[in-house]
Parts: structure tokens; C-alpha cells; sequence
């Protein structure tokens, strides 16, 4: 094996190898340019944020506009405050609209959906959401239902 | 009853002696950067015997993982009505523990084993010590290239495993089983992150690789130089490297993944 | 003796895995001669050559090559002053995965910058000296053993070394083999100006052509002279170990106990 074959054999080694990092990164991961992209950041407070995680989903009429960056406790007021990262050109989030916890499915993951207002204004980096709707918790549903709430 | 308790601390003070030697070892073989003009000739033979050769294995290896991983996924995520997730569980399976972990595992059957036996021989054939004699350094001329090889060549490998794993998982999935191709790619697309996800079993694989690589190595190196001893270093690389491979897999599992 | 003597080595106490293998051995090995160290099995030849060539260090003594303590150069000089030392091991050593002609090659290679055909040149000088030059472009798994040695050999002196070393050349070669190899060490010394140093069990050849001998045993050095001064040496012995006596200061008998006892003899002491 002459060390030219030797050479080129390992020069397409090395580049299935980019090959395949680059298939893992576009195909399977969703990388895309656009993740890149610039996003703002905007607040909601909860009274149950339920089970929502951080990188979870946030969604405008179904569409995904951005994700969770983080939940904290507020100790003042007891509730807890969740940060957004929504997509930059989403800009024009009326200022009354509600953020919501919404179940997909009856089992499946939360996420929060963004329920549109009527405003002429809009939400501006750093704006915290007027109204929320705290997560749907099963156990007191139950409880309402059993006492003929 | 004493002479049991005695011997038990004198192989654990063997261990860390030997420890000890394979750290000194490393140095030896880490220091001094090697000449680009005849280190890097040395080192494509390595990557070519160490990395080229091993991608059979690799490949089928990955293929008929991702195939299982998809048989199986498919039986129980369809006690669910999830089979839609099927795309995601491989992926994330693949990519996070078994691409690194296997490839590491069978990179240490094939090619540690290999390099352990081949600087073994080296050594029992006195080529080492005749290189010394010679002037040369072989820590710096044997070792180091086969070192920098597997550290190299292992994270590439684990790539192509994944790759092929995740191919395979939709040839049985999507083809096979009837799963919807778009689902099968869409929910892997939207819950395996690049950065959490990929990079750190990329990092994983390359932490192994070296672990893998060191002792491979450092075996051939120490071994005693007569047929018994080549064959007994071989089998502590297969051994050691596994179990390494295992208990560094859970630590970097817990720092990575785990939600603290 | 000084200057005349290229290896000398003084009081040198050597011990490995418990067992101690040099007790004070102290040698003078001339400039430019055949010196023959020469000892039964397991006495340490091999071990001293290491000590010579600096991959072992000594307990405690000294061992001064060409005025140099070699215990006491650190690595890197230790290394460059390799380059002046030919070593050839007991199995030939060549490197496996290199042709004939790259082994010869490989010293030029690593350690001067020769263009290609000035190593060419001298490659092909060496292995003429050792009568191989037609083999240059085979794999070491294609030569027989002699052949292997000579490979070996025609490498060792590739950088023209002041000193070269040879482990056992003798053993297991067949009467040509053995005709071949004398012939090259007595040529090489003579015409290179060597200083050589063969480690050997094999008495009558390393006699028949060494300027000098050592005989170790017991980690001691036990008789020491010319060939001549050798065969005529009082202790009892030098004399069992050159003439291959089976019995005498090295016993026969594996020490035991009485045969009575063994072999349940009955009643009394003849």
C-alpha cells in the first residue's frame, strides 16, 4: 500500500466522517441557518406552570414561535415567572394577548400557546404578558366534577 | 488470613504504581511535538489501519442497531399510539449513548486489541529496543501516531455508527413497518438538538477514543515481551477499555444529560 | 590504560527483581579491538550491553564510554550519543513492516538530512559490505535467519558508529552462517576502526576471533586477558567454563539429598 493510497483512503475516511456529522446535523437535528436567527425576550407569570421545561415549546395559533428560556420562583408574589425567546420576526404579538398552558394531547408534553388579543400595539422585548392562564391540573378538575361544581 | 489481607493491598498498590507508569507513559508520549515531515506520514498509516479498517465492523454494526432499535421501538411504542415517535427514540438513543458507547466498544475489540498485540510484538521482537539504540525515541516514532490515531478516529467512527444506525432505524421504520417518513424525520428533528445532543456524544466519543487509544497502547508498551504475555496484554486492553468505556459513559451521562 | 580503554567500567552492582546480577564487576575494554564477554547462561551479558548502551542504569559503580558517564546523560544527550553505537540484538530486530532496503535507510533517515541519493549510495555500500546488496527490495519475513542478522547488522553501521555491540551473534547459526558472520565482525572492525563488543556462550568462535576476553559468572568478573593468557588462566573455574567440562566449580548434580535416602537403600552405610 503506497503511502498516496494510504493518504487518499484516509482523506474519504475523514470526509464520510464530516458527511455524517453533517446528515446528523441538518436530517436529524433540524439545524438549520435560520436557528441562528435573533430573538427577544418576553415574561409571563404563572400561578402552575404545570410540567413546562425549559426549551419547550411556545406556539402562536399552532405555529412554533419560540421556546422557554427559563422558570423562576418570584418569592414576592408567589408565582412563578417564565422567560421567552420568541423568534425576531414575530413582532407584533398584540400587547393584551394571554399566554396559556396547553396540553398536546391528553398525555402528551405542555407547551404554552399564545392566545391573540385585540390591541392595536404589541409586545415589545422585555414586556411581561397582562393575562395568563395557569397549567390545567387534573386532580382539581376531578375534584369540581365530583362535587357538581 | 493475613498473607489474603496482605496481598490484596499489594495489588492495590500495584494498581496505583501501574497507574503511576501509564501516567508517566503518557507524558513521555504526549511531550515533544512530533516533525509534520515524517509525523505525518506515520500518522495516516495509523488512521488508515486504525480508522479505515475498523468501518466495516462499524458500519454493519451500526446498521443492524439501528434495524433492532426499530423493531423494537415500534413493538412498544405501539402500545402507545407513539409509533410516530419512533423517529426520535432512535435518534436519541443513537446519538446520546449507543453510537459513542458501541463504536468505543468495538473500536477496543478490534483495533485496541490490534495495536496492544502489534507494539507487543514490537517489543518482544526487541524493534523497540533496537530503535532506542538507535537514537530514535519510540514512544515518539510507534507510539504517539497510534496514540493521536484512535483519538482521532474514534469520534469519526461514532458519527458513521449514528448515521448509519439512524438510516437503518428508517429502513425498518418507514419502509418496513409503514411508519409515515415525514413523522419518522420531523419528531427526530424537533426534539434532537445539535448542540445538546450531537456535540456532547460527539465529546463523549472523543473522551473515549482517548481512553481507549491510552490503554491499547500503554498494554503493548508494558506487556512482558514473550507470546503469553502478548496475548494476556490483549486481553486486559478488550477488558479495561470496556470497563472504562462503561464507567466514563455514566459519569459524562450524568453531567451532560442529567437535569441537576 | 586510560585513553586506550573506550569502555570502562568500575565496580558496577547491578540488581533486578531481587536477584542481583553484577557484584562489583569492574572491565576495561580496549579502543579499536574485539573484545569477547563471555559467560554461562543467565550471568548477565545481555544486561551489561543494556548497562553499556545506557537503557539500564546501574546500582551503584560507574560506566564511562569515550570518557562519558553514561548513568549521568540525560536523555536527550543521551540519545544523540547513541548515534555513535551499533547494536545488534540476538534476533536481528528489524522493523517488520519495512523492506530491507528502508530498514538499512531508516538511521540515515531519522537522524541526517541526506537527500535521497546520497542514502541511495550509502544503503546499498552497506549492504555490499555484508553481501546483500541483491536483496535490498525484499520484506524481512522473506530472509532466513543469517540473513536477517546481516540485515541487522549492515544497519547498525549505516552511521559509520565508533562502537558497535553484538548480542549473541552466534547462536543457532548453522557452520556457514557462523563462517559468514566471523568473517564480517573481524572485516568490519579492521577496516571501520571499530571498537566491538560480542556477548557469546560460544567459546571457540568468540576466542577465535576476539583481540580480548571477560568471563562473568556469578556477577563477578572471573577471568579476564588475550586468548592466550585465557587458555593458560589457574582458576579451576575459567578452565570448566572454556573447555566445557561437565563437572567441577559448577556441579553436575542439582544439590539433593543422599541417594540412600531416595532411592530407600536399606540397612547400612556402605
Amino acid at each position: 500500500m503506497t503511502q498516496r493510497t494510504t493518504d487518499i483512503t484516509v482523506g474519504l475516511f475523514m470526509l464520510a466522517g464530516l458527511a455524517a456529522l453533517l446528515f446528523l446535523a441538518l436530517q436529524v437535528s433540524g439545524l438549520s441557518p435560520k436557528s441562528a436567527q435573533s430573538t427577544y425576550t418576553i415574561y409571563a407569570d404563572f400561578n402552575d406552570t404545570g410540567g413546562i421545561t425549559p426549551r419547550g415549546r411556545v406556539s402562536m395559533a399552532g405555529v412554533t414561535v419560540g421556546s422557554i428560556d427559563s422558570i423562576t420562583l418570584n418569592k414576592e408574589t408567589f408565582q412563578a415567572r417564565v422567560a421567552m425567546s420568541i423568534h425576531g420576526d414575530v413582532d407584533n404579538i398584540p400587547a393584551d394577548s394571554a399566554a396559556v398552558i396547553r396540553t398536546s394531547g391528553l398525555l402528551g408534553e405542555q407547551y404554552i400557546d399564545i392566545s391573540i388579543g385585540g390591541e392595536m400595539d404589541s409586545l415589545k422585548p422585555g414586556d411581561t404578558f397582562y393575562s395568563t392562564q395557569s397549567a390545567m391540573n387534573i386532580e382539581r378538575l376531578i375534584s369540581n366534577f365530583a362535587s357538581g361544581k | 488470613m493475613i498473607d489474603r489481607i496482605a496481598s490484596f493491598g499489594r495489588s492495590g498498590a500495584d494498581l496505583i504504581i501501574s497507574l503511576g507508569r501509564a501516567g508517566r507513559f503518557l507524558a513521555g508520549v504526549l511531550s515533544g511535538v512530533p516533525r509534520p515531515a515524517t509525523g505525518f506520514p506515520l500518522l495516516m498509516k495509523q488512521l488508515y489501519s486504525v480508522g479505515v479498517l475498523s468501518l466495516a465492523i462499524i458500519v454493519v454494526s451500526g446498521l443492524f442497531i439501528g434495524m433492532v432499535l426499530g423493531l423494537q421501538g415500534y413493538t412498544i411504542l405501539s402500545d402507545f399510539g407513539s409509533e410516530a415517535a419512533i423517529g426520535q427514540m432512535i435518534a436519541l438513543t443513537l446519538v446520546r449513548e449507543l453510537g459513542p458507547v458501541v463504536t468505543a466498544l468495538l473500536f477496543a475489540g478490534r483495533a485496541g486489541s490490534a495495536l496492544t498485540a502489534e507494539i507487543g510484538l514490537m517489543k518482544a521482537t526487541e524493534q523497540l529496543s533496537s530503535m532506542e539504540m538507535m537514537g530514535v525515541d519510540p514512544l515518539r516514532r510507534v507510539i504517539a501516531p497510534r496514540l493521536w490515531a484512535g483519538f482521532i478516529a474514534m469520534p469519526v467512527l461514532a458519527i458513521i455508527f449514528s448515521m448509519v444506525g439512524i438510516w437503518g432505524g428508517m429502513l425498518v421504520g418507514v419502509e418496513w413497518l409503514g411508519v409515515f417518513e415525514g413523522s419518522y424525520w420531523g419528531n427526530m428533528q424537533a426534539s434532537v438538538d445539535f448542540w445538546d445532543d450531537v456535540v456532547n456524544g460527539v465529546i463523549k466519543s472523543v473522551v473515549f477514543g482517548f481512553v481507549c487509544a491510552w490503554i491499547a497502547v500503554y498494554q503493548g508498551y508494558d506487556c512482558v515481551p514473550t507470546s503469553a504475555g502478548i496475548s494476556s496484554a490483549t486481553t486486559k486492553t478488550v477488558v479495561y477499555s470496556s470497563l472504562a468505556v462503561l464507567g466514563l459513559d455514566f459519569v459524562l451521562t450524568a453531567v451532560m444529560f442529567g437535569n441537576f | 590504560m586510560g585513553l586506550s580503554s573506550y569502555i570502562s567500567l568500575k565496580d558496577v552492582v547491578f540488581s533486578r527483581s531481587g536477584r542481583r546480577i553484577f557484584n562489583g564487576v569492574s572491565a576495561e575494554i580496549p579502543r579499536g579491538k574485539i573484545t569477547a564477554i563471555m559467560g554461562p547462561s543467565g550471568s548477565g551479558k545481555t544486561t551489561l550491553l543494556r548497562l553499556i548502551g545506557g537503557q539500564l542504569r546501574q546500582d551503584s559503580g560507574s560506566v564511562m564510554v569515550d570518557g562519558h558517564s553514561i548513568s549521568e546523560l540525560r536523555r536527550k544527550e543521551l540519545y544523540k550519543f547513541r548515534e555513535k553505537m551499533g547494536m545488534l540484538f540476538q534476533s536481528g530486530a528489524l522493523f517488520t513492516d519495512l523492506s530491507v532496503y528502508e530498514n538499512v535507510a531508516f538511521p540515515m533517515r531519522v537522524h541526517t538530512k541526506l537527500p535521497e541519493d546520497m542514502i541511495h549510495d550509502i544503503v546499498l555500500m552497506k549492504l555490499e559490505a555484508v553481501g546483500l546488496r541483491g536483496a535490498r527490495k525484499l520484506m524481512p519475513s522473506e530472509l532466513s535467519g543469517g540473513m536477517n542478522r546481516r540485515v541487522a547488522l549492515a544497519r547498525s553501521i549505516a552511521l559509520d558508529p565508533e562502537l558497535i555491540m553484538y548480542d549473541e551473534p552466534f547462536a543457532g547459526q548453522d557452520p556457514i552462517g557462523m563462517g559468514v558472520l566471523v568473517k564480517l565482525i573481524r572485516d568490519l572492525n579492521s577496516s571501520m576502526g571499530l571498537t566491538s563488543v560480542l556477548v557469546s556462550h560460544d567459546v571457540k568462535e568468540s576466542l577465535s576471533i576476539c583481540h580480548y576476553a571477560c568471563i562473568i559468572a556469578d556477577g563477578k568478573v572471573i577471568g579476564a586477558g588475550t586468548p592466550a593468557e585465557l587458555q593458560d588462566h589457574p582458576s579451576e573455574q575459567v578452565q570448566q567454563f572454556l573447555n566445557g567440562h561437565p563437572d567441577g566449580p559448577v556441579p553436575f548434580h542439582y544439590p539433593s539429598s543422599a541417594a540412600s535416602e531416595d532411592f530407600g537403600l536399606s540397612g547400612g552405610v556402605s
